[in-house]
């Protein structure tokens, strides 16, 4: 059987096999070269994801999707696996709930989740999460300049976390890496996969993983370019715009409050679309619709930054 | 990308090391002074870059070995060379141990605490040393107030057998690396007194400033000896052993036929020892006749997933994706390992040999060698090795006359576990993270450089010599119906003759360890560590396992990469899972979550309960182990994590871990099967 794929308007049409499995036991059709991640959104199954976003290649490396397929070994990353005929998979067996739930569980319990989206305190919930069975958190240890293949040793009954001071050397964004979940996803929106600008690298290894610039240096003195992409694509909060990062440090930061208004960006002629976040009157944060066919969410530095203008202008200030 | 680097310009030493690999700049484009033509004439691009990028671990390594830290300056000149982003040079750099980012002492000495030494000499071998020197990271051999040499512990460097090892690497004029072992806190005081003479005049200690010369003379330290006590050669440094004492096979040793016995260095000596006959065979039969004598041989890879070499070679040739790659995995980094080594040190046109084989066969023209960095003496033998075969048309554009080409680059690795996973290898080759990739695609589909590979460990690329030497059917009448042929153990430990054994699959673990004189002063076995740190714990009543693939794997254990190290009464258990911990949480690529904080947990639980202080209560505390169980064997990217939790569980089961009372079951332990997929997982 064969059907015109869904595209974007004006894209070239594609006829494309579809694959017959089955999920928790339904049957499911989708086209060929779908992932398991697609296949089970098409029928409306929930599969958790963290490392995962539509405009990127799918790293798989948080292990949250990950689900049961009839005859692999271990269980395999949803979003990533592309489906094939047959295939039988299994989303909610006590496999998939305890891979799940201990993932949920290694990440709250060494990361500070305070900011990442609903899902993840609801998934955190249903999956019965108990980060506090690791111990307390352990003081903030050294991570820039840790020692590849050396730590120090375990604090008895205290858990390692991540935690270290915010990096805060820009006026645009900060950088909270105790909020970091290593999805990789802000190297990618950083070089190859949006902006082709590699300022960021994950550097180190094991439980000493980070994002850094080269040798740790500040972010003015790397390559970065200010286009705020990474932050775009952050889970968690872990880059974060100043306005928003001083308006929570104050209390202050209300998104009932906030009014989200969509329009072009007025700098230069690709008519990237802008969603300014406005609260009391002040842009706060500005975004872009992944959705949109020419900039897939990302804006460079003028479109994500510049707004400044528009909220000076005519003032007495 | 707009490449943007540091202002700080590299210098002369730095810039001289870069272009010992890359030679001088082509242009203004690539770090060299900009000319009016420059203005004209762009030459960049991504295919160069991509093609560039392979270079990277050399150039690190070069820089290393020269001037002893990367340097920012250094950074930005290697990265205007090789068109790669900085952070993504550090991001390279600091996955490995061997390279630094700071300037420190020139001479640093990596000594072993790994399982298989502390067995040996009961203990943490670096106590004497941190008791005599002052703890890792001290400043040893002070002149002008500068330090000269340092010392940190180190993850196991395969010198096992000798029970004590330490890796002497060595920034300067002379820099590089080579392996003391046996190596007491004797040894270092020795190292310290030449590295930092007291000589008027002399330049003393080091303070990152690039005008080093060498201090040490690391090519006039001893050669660390292997023990191989089946051919009776203790002293391999020279050729010739001193004749056989306790071949126990009529068919004599077969792998390891040359060891001790042939001149490592001379490619005649190994010729006129039937050296490049297989090679030979190999072109008469063709690429079909060479993959059906595999498959009659019914050869299982040695690398831990056991999978039918003749298959993945097949699949390899028949793939019509252009060009091939073959890869030697010589990355032997499983603590208690040191089977590679012995034969990189002691045969090394063996391996060469067995690659051009392996590449004539699937269409591969270009191989691959990728020693761990720990192996200076291997790496340099195989350099040598490859040289003389190439000058004797044994590799080039026509092998052997035989009008198909094939030749091979020696990579060394950097200090990195993980990267003997093969897709982390192959990572680690192109110039990237060594971070495991997702299969599929297997590297049989896309492997090195995108394109098919195929990848074999040392050891199985040893066996494709013999199978072509007897024929596959004859090969296969030795071991076992369900595995065949011989297997490499690598006996160290409390053992009374500790080394590299050759005993045909199927060979039980008791007379494995009766060939090696049983356990060393006549003590009670406690325990024997089966496969390394990714391995088991067996007991006493487990001497009839036979070593088989199906044997172990009905056992609930596994053979890993050969390991077995032998404990006695009076070994502390407790210290060597701590080490294990230890172990997998440095040695994590830090990829996936569930390694990532799965390894540290892990560890922190354990020290929780060898203080005897459980969170909640030590049932809880067995109940997080067996979730951090099943989340890292169930849902891990690689080999690596799946197999983390193995040895611990398996001291579980025994009743070994301090303060936890074991259910008496037998052997076992979970995750053997992931093992079996770390490092060779085939088509």
């Amino acid at each position: 059987m064969t059907t015109v794929a869904p595209g974007a308007p004006g894209a070239p049409v594609t006829l494309r096999r579809q694959v017959e499995l089955t999920i928790d036991g339904q049957a499911v059709t989708v086209p060929e070269g779908s992932t398991i991640l697609e296949a089970c959104r098409s029928v409306g199954t929930e599969v958790p994801t963290l490392c995962y976003l539509e405009t990127l290649t799918p790293v798989n490396v948080c292990r949250v999707c990950v689900v049961e397929v009839e005859g692999s070994r271990t269980l395999v990353p949803a979003c990533s696996r592309p489906v094939s005929g047959g295939m039988e998979v299994r989303t909610d067996s006590e496999r998939v709930r305890t891979s799940r739930r201990m993932v949920l569980e290694l990440l709250a319990s060494s990361v500070d989740l305070s900011t990442a989206g609903g899902d993840v305190h609801r998934w955190i919930e249903t999956y019965g999460a108990r980060p506090e069975r690791h111990g307390p958190p352990a003081p903030r240890a050294e991570r820039d300049r840790a020692l590849t293949g050396e730590h120090e040793p375990v604090r008895v009954g205290a858990a390692s976390t991540v935690s270290q001071e915010v990096k805060r050397d820009n006026d645009q964004y900060v950088r909270d890496y105790s909020k970091c979940i290593l999805c990789y996803k802000c190297v990618q929106a950083c070089g190859e996969e949006a902006q082709d600008t590699f300022a960021i690298a994950v550097a180190g290894r094991g439980f000493d993983a980070r994002i850094s610039t080269e040798m740790d240096v500040p972010l003015p003195d790397s390559a970065c370019v200010y286009c705020g992409n990474c932050i775009a694509v952050c889970p968690t909060g872990a880059l974060m715009f100043v306005t928003e990062h001083d308006l929570r440090a104050r209390g202050e930061w209300d998104e009932a409050r906030q009014e989200v208004t969509r329009t072009i960006c007025p700098y230069c002629g690709v008519g990237c679309n802008l969603d300014l976040h406005v609260q009391d009157d002040r842009i706060v944060k500005v975004t872009s619709p992944l959705d949109h066919d020419v900039t897939r969410g990302n804006l460079c530095v003028k479109g994500r930054f510049g707004f400044e203008f528009a909220q000076t202008f005519g003032s007495e200030e | 990308m707009d490449l943007r680097v540091t202002e700080a310009p590299a210098s002369a030493v730095e810039r001289e090391a870069v272009e010992s690999v890359l030679g001088p700049p082509e242009s203004g484009w690539s770090g060299g002074a900009r000319t009016l033509l420059d203005g004209h004439v762009a030459i960049g691009g991504l295919a160069r870059a991509r093609d560039r990028r392979r270079l990277l671990l050399p150039v690190l390594h070069a820089l290393q070995d020269r001037v002893g830290w990367i340097s920012s300056g250094a950074l930005g000149y290697l990265c205007e060379r090789l068109d790669v982003a900085p952070a993504e040079v550090y991001g390279v750099a600091s996955a490995y141990v061997l390279f630094r980012y700071e300037p420190g002492p020139p001479v640093v000495v990596h000594v072993c605490d790994d399982v298989a030494c502390r067995a040996a000499c009961g203990g943490d071998p670096t106590e004497p040393i941190a008791a005599r020197f002052g703890p890792a990271g001290s400043a040893l051999g002070r002149v002008d107030g500068r330090a000269a040499v340092t010392w940190r512990p180190s993850p196991c460097l395969g010198h096992c057998e000798h029970g004590s090892a330490a890796l002497v690497q060595q920034a300067g004029e002379r820099g590089g690396r080579a392996t003391l072992a046996p190596f007491t806190a004797d040894d270092l005081d020795h190292l310290v007194s030449l590295s930092a003479p007291e000589r008027p005049g002399a330049p003393g200690g080091w303070d990152g400033s690039d005008d080093l010369g060498g201090l040490l003379d690391l090519g006039s330290l001893a050669t660390p000896l292997a023990l191989v006590p089946q051919v009776g050669a203790e002293d391999l440094g020279t050729a010739g052993g001193q004749g056989a004492t306790a071949w126990v096979e009529e068919a004599g040793p077969r792998l390891l036929r040359r060891v001790g016995r042939v001149d490592p260095m001379s490619l005649d000596a190994y010729r006129a020892a039937g050296g490049y006959e297989p090679l030979r065979r190999a072109i008469e039969l063709g690429p079909v006749g060479v993959i059906a004598e595999l498959k009659d041989a019914k050869l299982l890879g040695r690398g831990g997933a056991a999978f039918p070499t003749g298959a993945k070679w097949e699949a390899v040739a028949r793939n019509p994706l252009r060009p091939h790659y073959f890869v030697a995995n010589a990355d032997e980094s499983e603590p208690g390992t040191f089977k590679d080594r012995v034969f990189l040190d002691h045969d090394p046109y063996a391996l060469v040999e067995a690659l051009t084989i392996a590449g004539i066969t699937t269409g591969a023209e270009q191989g691959f060698i990728y020693v761990r960095g720990e192996y200076p003496l291997g790496a340099s033998r195989l350099e040598h090795a490859a040289e003389e075969a190439r000058a004797r048309g044994l590799l080039g554009s026509d092998v052997m006359g035989s009008g198909l080409a094939f030749d091979l680059e020696i990579r060394r690795g950097a200090g990195a576990y993980i990267a003997g996973e093969e897709t982390a290898l192959f990572n680690s080759i192109e110039g990237r993270r060594p971070e495991p990739r997702n299969k599929p695609p297997f590297p049989v589909d896309r492997g090195l450089f995108d394109r098919p590979t195929g990848v074999n460990n040392v050891e199985t690329l040893l066996a494709v010599l013999e199978v072509l030497r007897i024929g596959g059917l004859a090969y296969s009448a030795v071991g076992t119906p369900g595995s065949t042929g011989t297997r490499l153990f690598c006996l160290s430990g409390r053992v009374a003759r500790p080394g590299l054994y050759e005993v045909p699959m199927g060979t039980t673990l008791g007379s494995l360890l009766s060939l090696a004189g049983g356990v060393a002063d006549g003590r009670p076995l406690q325990a024997v560590l089966l496969g390394g740190a990714a391995g088991t714990l067996v007991g006493p009543e487990d001497l009839d396992l036979p070593l088989s693939f199906e044997g172990a794997r009905s056992a609930g254990t596994t053979l890993g990469s050969g390991v077995v190290v032998v404990l006695d009464d009076t070994v502390d258990v407790a210290g060597l899972l701590s080490r294990v911990t230890r172990f997998f949480r440095d040695e994590s690529c830090g990829q996936c979550v569930p390694c990532r904080v799965g390894t540290q947990r892990q560890e922190e639980v354990l020290g929780r309960l060898a203080a005897g202080r459980p969170l909640e209560s030590v049932d809880a505390e067995l109940a997080l182990l067996a979730d951090l169980d099943t989340v890292m064997r169930d849902a891990s990217i690689c080999g690596l994590g799946q197999t983390a939790t193995s040895l611990v569980t398996s001291a579980l089961r025994r009743g070994l871990v301090a303060g936890v009372p074991g259910d008496g079951s037998r052997a076992g332990g979970s995750g053997t099967e992931g093992e079996q997929e770390k490092k060779e997982d085939g088509a």
